[in-house]
């Protein structure tokens, strides 16, 4: 490897971040600066960074990483300007090349009550089998749907007489109107997945789904990383529907990560569910969360925290997730399992508003418990949506940090606990805190917080105004925050793709990379979410992970991902003009050709080192 | 040798617990004055993640009330004569064994394994978290400890340099319990933990050996030391001994590392595994006490431990393996055929010191008005008396204090599962 190859490549990916130097020297501010006009002279004058500095900081923290070209754009448009605009994401156009990779995930654009229709659980087909649930309408979907059906009866017949393993899942031959030919029952047997993947896309959808049901579960999955979009969502139904709404999820969070030009939009709908957490694989939230984060947290991450708020407490995956669905007063007409549960009441104080430490007492759990029974969920297997059930609701009267709620209050009693904790002082604080700790250090400035904090409290919880403050204030901007925050395994990988500018076919394998990495995508178990604390992400396993990643990825072996591996190499063309001002001789043309092959071994070499290095952990 | 150090070590190690150093001569008996290279005593730590049902498990099939308490999710009683997949193992004519434990009965009867019931944090919390978040860090109702309990009864270095495995967390992420000062490493898989790319190897260790960025840098020392020990014990495929059959899965995948790892000789002296799935809510149980949530995820918890310990075999002797779970579950089942969050359950220590067969502590009995909150199984056993024990006794840690702050250590407190002869 040449020392030059890998500083110029190194300089390209990193863009230039001397860090260390900036944490040493901490020049004053010159005149003028946001640190020198302070308000608060009391407090020592912050240094600020410079210029460059402060432009690839401003990409590290409000986007997932800069891509090539990002600094300059930046710098044309005004770093004020660009901020200001990644404030009013509205203001963005959308990403073409971003819509048209989401558009074959059915479904990010269906509702829960759809998506558990066309994409049903064993269980649901179980009711459109005794006729107490109406098959899918759509055609295909109908038809993937008794393909299933036929495999459920096969299974329950190989039960009946014993037969071990998913022997009898798969069918042994097409239905009898259609027949394949030798050559192509020959491929199908023997062939090679390319071959398999050609030979089916000359079929029609209802024939691949015939034809696909007659291979083994890992003969058709050999197929997914090559075959289209289509192709590969009928294969990926044979491995059980629901898993075709979580790749999906998955998928769309990536694919938007990586492509979206509404950047900080995306960096905040992924602080957003993550302060607000809910766990994928609990039951129905398999289906729910689709519908949480695009319905529920997506639209307020830049409006009122309190709106933000009431959506998550009224929404079906949250109140699944942290039990209030079945949480009931103690004398309901109907009552269901063991009445109050307080799981929510906790986690809304402890982790949504006020902080563990934010001064509310076991006393005030149960009565916040007690203020949201009857806070449910219509027909939570079918997809159904938020439901107030008074004859669930306590009806006795509250008192919730130190406020009375009066007896009688019905449904308003949650509204009313919802109001006085998203004005709570703790509330602003904690709120705060945590925004600066995934923007600005994992231990943020408490002078920092508390301006953040009280433009929280002037502004009813104005989320864009609170961001606003955190990007005005000369913290934000101190050399000693520049790339001082490690990145989250998302971030890593997120701004890896954008750093070598990757081509994502199909988001899968690197939604399964994030599971050695250690933060598997919408499968943090516990209410908490991820650590924002960069820190906490440092341990000997995933740093191999990491390093690991680094080297598959500039090396072209990540499935469904495609890197152009000559972007870490000088172009033939591009060395024969400037040397030559001239085409070379067939000759030259060769040796220069081979040479430049072998660099670019070097070229992808030294590309995985540079994302694997320590600087590109940091953010 | 080991037990009579352990005799003295009962008697001496909360006298000098907060006295300050200790003689070295007592710190090399405390460390079994053991050469590098040498086999090393080893604490294994594991934990039940969503609160398993204690009462299901280590069935207290004696007491009529727990059948009154349980009427369609109990464990039947044992047979008189001979067993059931479908009825517990009787242990000691009132408990019995789950029968999806069956693996553990023949450690159970080599006694080296044992059972401490109604044991658990005494923090009154139900939140799967916080009560995690407790036991893990050792330290019941406070939030503010950053390290865990594990990491820090890693017993002090007399000699030479800790070895880079000497503190192994099984997963991608670090487990609380094992995250601290001491160096400690996780392992997602041994055979994964490794820079794959040969040639990119050797230019990564340069380049983080040489990083001014202390925090990235010595994580990746750490990370390329355990790298080439955990490299050069892996030169053949691993061949599990004695006919050990470790069930698929994660856990037994774990068992099979950590039996790996303390075979091989590399210096592991404490290690964490965990195995998820026991907040059984609905339908715990299934038609027959053999089959449903709690059977198959038994069956991987047993199978593990006992595929473990026939691997380990004679190495045994060196090794305490312990389990535990942040709170138990509800003594009445509730109206989905499950349990809710409750407060004791049990746990089982196992090893060659370990004087098994017997189930330890005192039993509070399920009437009304013996449970706690009118609900729970009451507790008479904090987790830190059973894992001070282990911590003093086997790891030859005397400073219980700097192991569980806020906490009253004293031998008193042992419940003397560890053998004394």
């Amino acid at each position: 490897m040449r020392r030059t190859g890998f500083f110029v490549l190194s300089i390209a990916l990193l863009t230039l971040a001397p860090r260390l130097e900036a944490k040493k020297k901490k020049p004053a501010p010159p005149a003028g600066s946001p640190a020198a006009t302070q308000k608060n002279t009391s407090a020592p004058a912050v240094p600020t960074m410079t210029p460059e500095q402060r432009t690839l900081h401003a990409l590290n923290r409000l986007t997932f990483g800069p891509r090539k070209g990002d600094v300059e754009a930046v710098n044309a448009m005004g770093l004020e300007q660009w901020i200001e605009l990644q404030l009013h994401p509205e203001q963005i156009p959308l990403n073409p090349v971003l819509e048209a990779k989401l558009a074959p995930l059915d479904t990010l654009q269906m509702t829960t009550a759809e998506m558990v229709r066309r994409y049903p659980t064993p269980q649901m087909v179980k009711l459109m089998l005794d006729g107490r649930l109406a098959f899918p309408d759509d055609q295909q979907t109908r038809y993937s749907v008794e393909k299933l059906v036929a495999r459920y009866k096969r299974r329950e017949a190989a039960d009946r007489i014993g037969l071990p393993g998913d022997a009898d899942m798969k069918a042994s031959s097409l239905p009898e109107t259609w027949q394949l030919d030798d050559e192509q029952r020959q491929i199908l047997d023997n062939g090679k997945p390319p071959e398999q993947v050609a030979l089916l896309e000359t079929f029609s959808p209802a024939e691949q789904l015939d034809v696909l049901d007659t291979l083994p579960n890992g003969a058709r999955n050999r197929l997914m990383g090559l075959a289209p979009p289509d192709l590969r969502r009928r294969i990926q139904i044979f491995n059980g529907p629901v898993q075709v709404v979580n790749q999906d999820l998955m998928e769309g969070k990536i694919l938007r990560a990586v492509y979206s030009d509404r950047q900080l939009e995306e960096v905040l709908t992924d602080f957003w569910y993550n302060h607000f957490n809910v766990n994928l694989d609990k039951g129905a939230d398999r289906y729910m969360v689709t519908s949480y984060e695009r319905d529920t947290i997506r639209p307020h991450v830049l409006g009122k925290f309190k709106d933000l708020l009431l959506a998550t407490a009224q929404s079906p995956a949250m109140l699944f997730y942290l039990d209030n669905w079945q949480s009931a007063g103690p004398d309901p007409a109907k009552r269901r399992r063991q009445g109050l549960n307080e799981n929510y009441g906790r986690e809304l104080m402890e982790l949504h508003t006020l902080g563990v430490d934010g001064g509310y007492t076991q006393q005030d759990v149960t009565e916040v418990a007690r203020c949201f029974t009857g806070w449910t969920i219509k027909e939570p297997n079918l997809g159904g949506g938020f439901d107030y059930n008074d004859k669930l609701h306590d009806k006795g009267e509250k008192h919730v940090l130190g406020v009375m709620i009066p007896a009688g209050g019905g449904m308003s009693d949650g509204l009313k606990v919802l109001d006085i904790l998203a004005r709570h002082p703790s509330t602003a604080h904690f709120i705060s805190k945590s925004l600066a700790t995934r923007f600005v250090a994992d231990d943020p400035p408490e002078a920092l917080v508390q301006k953040m904090a009280e433009t929280f409290t002037k502004t009813d919880g104005d989320l864009r105004e609170v961001m606003r403050t955190m990007l005005r204030a000369p913290e934000f901007w101190d050399p000693a925050n520049f790339r001082n925050k490690v990145k989250s395994p998302f971030e890593f990988v997120v701004s890896a793709m954008r750093a070598v500018n990757a081509d994502i076919d199909f988001a899968q394998p690197l939604a399964g990379q994030l599971n050695p990495l250690g933060e598997p995508l919408y499968r943090k178990l516990e209410p908490t979410g991820y650590s924002n604390r960069g820190s906490d992400w440092l341990n000997s396993a995933s740093l191999l992970a990491r390093m690991n990643f680094a080297t598959a990825l500039t090396r072209n072996g990540i499935g469904g991902v495609k890197v152009d591996a000559t972007q870490f190499t000088l172009d033939a063309s591009g060395l024969e003009k400037s040397l030559l001002s001239a085409d070379p001789s067939p000759a030259a043309k060769d040796a220069i050709e081979a040479a430049l092959a072998q660099q670019q071994q070097a070229g992808m070499l030294a590309a995985g080192l540079t994302l694997g290095s320590p600087d590109f952990q940091r953010r | 040798m080991p037990h009579s150090r352990r005799i003295f070590l009962r008697n001496s190690a909360f006298a000098l617990a907060g006295v300050g150093s200790a003689p070295l001569w007592l710190q090399r008996a405390a460390l079994g004055a053991e050469q590098p290279g040498q086999r090393k005593k080893v604490l294994v730590a594991i934990f039940q993640r969503g609160a398993a049902d204690g009462l299901n498990i280590v069935v207290p099939h004696a007491e009529r009330r727990y059948y009154d308490l349980r009427p369609t999710i109990s464990i039947p009683r044992p047979l008189a004569r001979g067993t059931s997949p479908d009825a517990a193992i009787d242990l000691d004519g009132f408990f019995g064994l789950h029968p999806s434990l069956a693996p553990l009965v023949p450690l159970w009867k080599k006694q080296q394994l044992a059972i401490i019931h109604a044991a658990g944090s005494p923090d009154p919390t139900r939140s799967h978290f916080d009560a995690q978040d407790y036991m893990e860090s050792g330290t019941p109702g406070l939030k503010a400890t950053t390290d865990g309990w594990l990491n820090r009864a890693l017993p002090p270095q007399t000699d030479g340099q800790p070895s880079a495995v000497r503190a192994v967390s099984l997963g991608a992420t670090m487990s609380r319990t094992l995250a601290g000062p001491n160096k400690a490493v996780a392992v997602e898989s041994l055979g994964n933990f490794t820079v794959r790319d040969n040639s990119a190897a050797k230019a990564l260790q340069a380049m983080y050996g040489e990083t001014n960025d202390v925090i990235l840098g010595g994580t990746a020392r750490e990370t390329f030391e355990a790298v080439s020990i955990l490299q050069s014990i892996q030169k053949t495929p691993y061949q599990p001994a004695g006919g050990a059959n470790y069930p698929r899965g994660r856990f037994g995948d774990s068992m099979k590392q950590i039996a790996q790892l303390i075979k091989a000789d590399v210096g592991l002296e404490v290690a964490f595994a965990d195995i998820g799935n026991w907040d059984h809510h609905v339908n715990e149980v299934g038609p027959k006490a053999s089959v449903g949530v709690l059977a198959n995820v038994l069956g991987e918890f047993g199978g593990s431990l006992a595929a473990f310990s026939q691997d380990l075999g004679d190495r045994m002797e060196d090794v305490v393996v312990v389990t535990m779970s942040e709170f138990g579950r509800t003594a009445r089942e509730n109206g989905n055929r499950g349990t809710d969050h409750g407060h004791a359950n049990v746990m089982f220590v196992m090893g060659g010191a370990v004087a098994g067969g017997k189930v330890y502590g005192d039993w509070p009995g399920l009437a009304q008005e013996q449970l706690y909150e009118s609900r729970d199984l009451a507790l008479t056993t904090d987790f830190r008396d059973v894992l001070s024990e282990a911590v003093a006794l086997h790891l030859g840690n005397q400073n219980i204090q700097s192991v569980f702050p806020n906490y009253a250590a004293s031998p008193d407190k042992f419940r003397n599962w560890l053998k004394t002869v």
